[in-house]
C-alpha cells in the first residue's frame, strides 16, 4: 500500500523534545526536582500523538511527511510511519515519560538536574528522529546524533574517570559504527537511486539485485552490531552503567542498544531472508546471548547484572531477525516489547534500591520487602516477566520465539542449534531475574549503607506502571497482537499480517515442554549460583583478556604511534623543516617535466635597454652578496638588494601594485628578519659545515631551476585571455573600479581574500603565540622566526 | 638605535606613512594601491615608531591590541559581504552608495569597507609580530 502523506506534526513531534531541551535548565532552576511534571507532559504528549496512529497502522496503513532540508543534495527531514516505528515511537516516548518523572527523584538537588534533563530530551529527539527516518541521509544524523548524546549522558559524572572513559568508549565503539551505516547507506543511495526509506521499501529486492549486496549487508551491520553491542562490540554497554541509573534504564531499556535491532528489522525486507543473512545474524546473535547470560551470572552488582541481559536480550533479538522465519519474527517483536517493559522496571528498581538503600551489590542485600512494598511489587512483576512466566507478555514471547525457533524446517541444524541456545539463554536470563528481583527483597533484612525505606512517588511511578503494563498487555494478548505485533511484524515482513495472540497455550505442544525445561533448569541453576559465579569468575581469570582490555590496548597502541609519528616527523628542528619543505618543493616542480620529457624551449634574448640590463644586474649582484656575506646580517640585507631589484622589474614590465607589495614586504621582511636576528641571540655568523652548505646548495639550485622551467614552460603555452578580457570589460562597468588588480581583490573575488585575511589573523596570533614561549632552552631551534618571516611573504606571495 | 635624530623625527615619520597608507588604501579602487598594501604601510609604521621610541609608547598610541585590531578588520570584512543578503542577493555582492557631496563624486560602497577591514587586519597582524619582537629585544 502506497504510504498516505500526513501533515507535518509528526514531524514537529519528533523535534518537540529538542525544544523541551532548551527550555528544560530554565524549568528547573525555577521548580527545581518538581520540574520533573511538566517536563514529562512533553514525552506523554508525543506518546498521545503516536497512540493516534496505532488504529489506522494495524490496518495496514502507512503515513509519511517530509520538509525539504538541503533540497540541493535531495536531503529531506522526513518520517515513515508503519507498524515498526509506532511500537519504537510508542515505547521511547512513553518510557521517556516515567524515565523523566523519575530522573526527578533520582537526581532531586543535584545542581546539574536541569543540564540533566537537557541531555536526556536531546537524546530522545535523536531516538525519535532516527526510528521515524525517511529519508536516509537525515536518518544517519538522528543515528549520530544518539552516539554523541549517549556520549553525553553516559560521561554525566565528569568528574570521575570510570565514567569519561566508559562515555568515550561508548562514542568511539557506536560513532565508529555509525560511520560504516552511512558507507552503507551511501552505498544503497548510490546503486539503486533512492534515498528514502519507504520508496525502497516498496520494491524489496532493489538491493538484493543491485551487486553491491554484499558490502552494504557487511557495513549496514557494522552499524547494528555496535550499536547494539553484540559480540565482540558488547563490552561498552556494560560499562556504559557509569552512567546515573535514569540513563541506564532508557538507554539499555527500549532506546539506544535497540537502535541496532531497529535497523537490522527495518531493514528486513530489503536486506534480510538471503543465506548469508539466516547465517551470520544467528551466528552472532546466539553468542551474544550466552556470553551476556553468562557474564550477567559473575556480577553482583545489580546495575552490572541487568546491563548484561541487556546484551543477552539483544543477541536474542537478533539472533531471531536472523532467522527470517515468519514466527521467530513474531517473538522477536514480542521479545521486544516485553523486554522494553521489564527492563525499564528493573533498571528503575535496581536504581531505587541504590538509592534508598546504599547500594547495588545483592550480597550486601536482602529482606526489603517490608521496607519498600511498591519498590518490591514492580520488581517482583518486572521479574516473573523477564523469567518468562505466565501471564506476563514476557511469557508469551518465550513461548512464540520457541515456536518460531523450533519449526525452522529449512534451517535444519541450525535451527535445532538457536532452539537450544534460546533455552540456555532463557534459563540463565530467568537465573538473573530471580536474582535481581527476588533476592533483594526476601530473606532476613540485611543491614544496608542507608536505613532503607520506601522511595517517593517520582521514583515508584515508573517501575510501577511499567511492570503493570507488563501483565496488562500479557491479559489482553489477543488486542496486544492485533495492535501492536501484527502491525510491526508487516513491517519485518514487508507485508501486512494480521495474527492472532492467546496467552494459554491452545495446544500442548513443542513450546510448552520447551518452556518446562526452560523454568525447570533456571531453577535449578537459581539453586547453584554462587558455585555458579565463581567458576564463571575463575574461568574468566583464565582467559584473561576481553575486548574491553583490547579496545583499552588499541586505544593506548594508537596514541603512541601517534607520539612515535610526531617524534619522527617533528624533530623540532626549524633547519630540517625548511630543508624538507623545499626538497619537496623541488620534486614537485622538477618531476612533471622529467616524467614527461617536455621542457621548455630556450628562449630568446630579449632586446632590454641598458637600464633593464642594469636592475638585472642588481638583482645577481644581490645574490652573489648573499653567498659571500661573512655575516648573517648582511646576507639578510643582501636579500633585500636582490627584492628590491625585482620589485623594480616589476615595476618597469607594468604591474605598479605588484611592485609597490614587493617593496614593503622586502622592507618588513629585512626589518622582522633583522629583528629576529637580535632577539635570538643568534652568532653573527653561519657555523655549518661544507657539506651541510653543499646540501642546502644543491636543494636551493634545484628549486630555482625547477621554477624557472615551470615558469618558462607557462609563458610558453598561448594565453588564454578570457578572463583577463572579462576583467578589463566589467571591471569599470560594473564595479567601478579602475585598478583592475583592486576590484578582482576586493570584489570579483573577494571571497577568496576573505578566506586570505582570515589566515593572515590566524597566522599573527600563532606567531605571537610562538614568541610568547619561552619553554626552549636552546634559543638556537627555537622556530618563531622564521614562521614571522614566512607568514609576512606567505601573505605577499598570496597577492 | 635610538639616536636623538631618530628619536625626535620618528613620531612625525610614523605620522606621515600612516596618513600616506591611508590615502594608498583610499585611492586603491582606481589607482596603484589598495587594503593589503597600506596596511603594511601603516605596519611599517608602527615598526619605526617602536625601535625608535619602544614598543609601550606605541602600544599607547594605538589604544586597542594590534591583534584586536586585526580581528575587528576580519570581523567588518565579512560583515561587508553579509549587507548584501538584505537585498536577497549572494554573499559578497557589491553595494554601491554613490552620491554628490557638494560638488565632488563621493562613492560609498561594500568593497570599500571590505578593503577597510584587509588593512586593519594587516595592519593588526603584522604590527603584532613586529611589536612583539621589539618588545623581547628591549628586555
Amino acid at each position: 500500500m502506497t504510504p498516505a502523506v500526513i501533515d507535518d506534526t509528526t514531524l514537529y513531534a519528533v523535534l518537540a523534545p529538542f525544544a523541551a531541551a532548551v527550555v528544560a535548565p530554565f524549568l528547573t532552576r525555577w521548580l527545581k526536582h518538581n520540574a520533573a511534571w511538566p517536563l514529562a507532559l512533553v514525552p506523554a504528549l508525543i506518546f498521545a500523538h503516536f497512540a493516534g496512529f496505532i488504529g489506522p497502522v494495524s490496518e495496514g496503513q502507512t503515513f509519511v511527511a517530509a520538509k525539504a532540508w538541503a533540497p540541493s543534495y535531495v536531503v529531506n527531514f522526513s518520517v515513515y510511519v508503519d507498524g515498526l516505528s509506532t511500537l519504537f515511537g510508542l515505547l521511547i516516548s512513553g518510557i521517556g515519560t516515567f524515565i523523566i518523572l523519575y530522573a526527578g527523584g533520582y537526581l532531586k538537588g543535584h545542581p546539574q538536574q536541569g543540564r540533566f534533563f537537557s541531555f536526556l530530551f536531546l537524546f530522545m529527539g535523536a531516538m525519535l528522529g532516527l526510528v521515524l527516518g525517511n529519508n536516509l541521509i537525515s536518518l544517519f544524523i538522528f543515528w549520530e546524533l544518539t552516539s554523541i548524546t549517549s556520549f553525553l549522558l553516559i560521561g554525566f559524572d565528569h568528574l570521575r574517570a570510570a565514567s569519561r572513559r566508559a562515555a568515550i568508549q561508548a562514542l568511539v565503539v557506536t560513532g565508529g559504527g555509525g560511520l560504516a551505516l552511512l558507507a552503507g547507506f551511501i552505498l544503497i543511495i548510490a546503486s539503486t537511486g533512492e534515498i528514502e526509506m519507504s520508496v525502497l521499501l516498496s520494491s524489496p529486492d532493489i538491493i538484493k539485485n543491485s551487486g553491491l549486496y554484499l558490502p552494504i549487508f557487511l557495513l549496514v551491520l557494522g552499524g547494528a552490531f555496535t550499536k547494539s553491542a553484540q559480540f565482540p562490540f558488547h563490552f561498552w554497554l556494560p560499562n556504559a552503567m557509569e552512567a546515573p541509573t535514569p540513563v541506564s534504564a532508557y538507554l539499555h531499556s527500549a532506546t539506544m542498544v535497540k537502535a541496532g535491532v531497529y535497523m537490522l528489522m527495518r531493514m528486513h525486507p530489503l536486506l534480510g531472508d538471503t543465506e548469508l543473512w539466516t547465517t551470520v545474524l544467528p551466528l552472532f546473535g546466539g553468542v551474544t546471548l550466552l556470553v551476556g547470560t553468562i557474564l550477567a551470572v559473575r556480577q553482583t552488582d545489580l546495575k552490572l547484572m541487568l546491563a548484561y541481559t541487556t546484551v543477552a536480550s539483544l543477541g536474542l533479538l537478533v539472533m531471531l531477525t536472523g532467522t527470517s522465519h515468519e514466527k521467530a519474527l513474531e517473538g522477536a517483536v514480542l521479545y521486544l516489547l516485553a523486554h522494553s517493559l521489564f527492563k525499564g522496571a528493573l533498571f528503575m528498581v535496581a536504581g531505587t534500591i541504590d538509592h534508598e538503600a546504599g547500594t547495588r551489590d545483592i550480597t550486601k542485600l536482602g529482606g526489603l520487602r517490608r521496607a519498600m512494598p511498591f519498590t518490591f511489587a514492580a520488581g517482583c512483576l518486572a521479574g516473573l516477566s523477564m523469567a518468562g512466566l505466565p501471564p506476563f507478555i514476557g511469557f508469551i514471547a518465550k513461548e512464540i520465539l520457541y515456536y518460531g525457533t523450533s519449526n525452522i524446517g529449512d534451517l535444519g541444524q541450525l535451527g535445532v542449534m538457536i532452539t537450544v541456545v534460546a533455552v540456555i539463554g532463557n534459563a540463565l536470563m530467568l537465573v538473573i531475574a530471580a536474582a535481581v528481583a527476588i533476592k533483594p527483597f526476601f530473606g532476613p533484612p540485611v543491614d544496608t549503607p542507608k536505613h532503607a525505606h520506601e522511595g517517593p512517588i517520582l521514583l515508584i511511578a515508573g517501575p510501577v506502571l511499567l511492570s503493570v503494563t507488563g501483565i496488562i498487555l500479557g491479559l489482553i494478548a489477543h488486542t496486544t497482537g492485533v495492535l501492536f505485533v501484527g502491525p510491526t511484524l508487516s513491517s519485518l515482513l514487508g507485508e501486512f499480517k494480521q495474527i492472532d495472540l492467546h496467552l494459554i497455550p491452545t495446544k500442548f505442544n513443542a513450546p510448552v515442554i520447551l518452556s518446562f525445561i526452560t523454568v525447570g533448569l533456571g531453577i535449578a541453576l537459581f539453586t547453584q549460583i554462587d558455585k555458579l559465579r565463581e567458576l564463571i569468575a575463575a574461568a574468566l581469570k583464565a582467559i584473561g583478556w576481553g575486548p574491553d582490555k583490547g579496545f583499552d590496548q588499541s586505544i593506548s597502541g594508537i596514541v603512541s604511534f601517534a607520539a612515535w609519528l610526531t617524534r619522527l616527523v617533528q624533530t623540532g628542528k626549524m633547519q630540517t623543516y625548511m630543508l624538507l619543505t623545499f626538497v619537496f618543493t623541488a620534486i614537485a616542480v622538477l618531476l612533471p617535466g622529467f616524467l614527461t620529457g617536455s621542457y621548455p624551449a630556450m628562449p630568446k634574448l630579449p632586446d632590454y635597454r641598458f637600464y633593464e640590463w642594469g636592475i638585472l644586474l642588481i638583482a645577481v649582484l644581490g645574490l652573489i652578496a648573499v653567498l659571500v656575506a661573512r655575516t648573517r646580517l648582511t646576507a639578510i640585507v643582501s636579500l633585500g638588494i636582490q627584492g628590491f631589484a625585482v620589485a623594480l622589474i616589476f615595476m618597469m614590465f607594468g604591474a605598479p601594485d605588484l611592485s609597490f607589495t614587493q617593496f614593503m614586504v622586502e622592507t618588513l621582511s629585512v626589518v622582522i628578519l633583522a629583528l629576529v636576528m637580535t632577539r635570538l641571540n643568534l652568532s653573527p655568523r653561519d657555523h655549518r659545515s661544507l657539506p651541510a652548505r653543499l646540501v642546502t646548495g644543491v636543494v636551493a639550485v634545484a628549486v630555482g631551476l625547477g621554477l624557472t622551467l615551470t615558469l618558462l614552460a607557462i609563458t610558453q603555452q598561448p594565453f588564454d585571455r578570457t578572463l583577463s578580457d572579462f576583467f578589463t570589460e566589467f571591471s569599470r562597468s560594473i564595479a567601478h573600479g579602475r585598478n583592475i588588480v583592486n576590484v578582482i581583490l576586493v570584489d570579483f573575488r573577494g571571497f577568496d581574500t576573505l578566506g586570505e585575511i582570515a589566515v593572515v589573523v590566524l597566522a599573527g596570533l600563532c606567531v605571537l603565540a610562538l614568541i610568547r614561549i619561552r619553554t626552549r632552552p636552546d634559543p638556537e631551534t627555537e622556530p618563531e622566526p622564521q614562521s614571522a618571516q614566512t607568514a609576512a611573504k606567505q601573505t605577499a606571495e598570496v597577492r | 638605535m635610538r639616536t636623538v635624530i631618530f628619536r625626535t623625527i620618528a613620531p612625525y615619520l610614523a605620522a606621515l606613512m600612516v596618513l600616506f597608507s591611508i590615502f594608498v588604501l583610499l585611492r586603491g579602487h582606481n589607482e596603484p594601491g589598495g587594503g593589503f598594501i597600506g596596511g603594511l604601510i601603516a605596519a611599517s609604521a608602527l615598526a619605526i615608531y617602536g625601535i625608535a621610541c619602544g614598543v609601550a609608547s606605541v602600544r599607547r598610541a594605538i589604544v586597542f591590541h594590534p591583534m584586536g585590531i586585526s580581528g575587528f578588520g576580519l570581523f567588518i570584512g565579512a560583515l561587508a559581504g553579509v549587507l548584501s543578503f538584505f537585498k536577497g542577493q549572494a554573499f559578497m555582492t557589491s553595494q554601491w552608495l554613490i552620491f554628490d557631496f557638494s560638488g565632488v563624486e563621493v562613492a560609498l560602497s561594500t568593497p570599500l569597507v571590505f578593503d577597510i577591514g584587509v588593512y586593519l587586519v594587516v595592519v593588526g597582524a603584522i604590527g603584532s609580530i613586529a611589536l612583539a619582537l621589539e618588545e623581547r629585544e628591549a628586555d
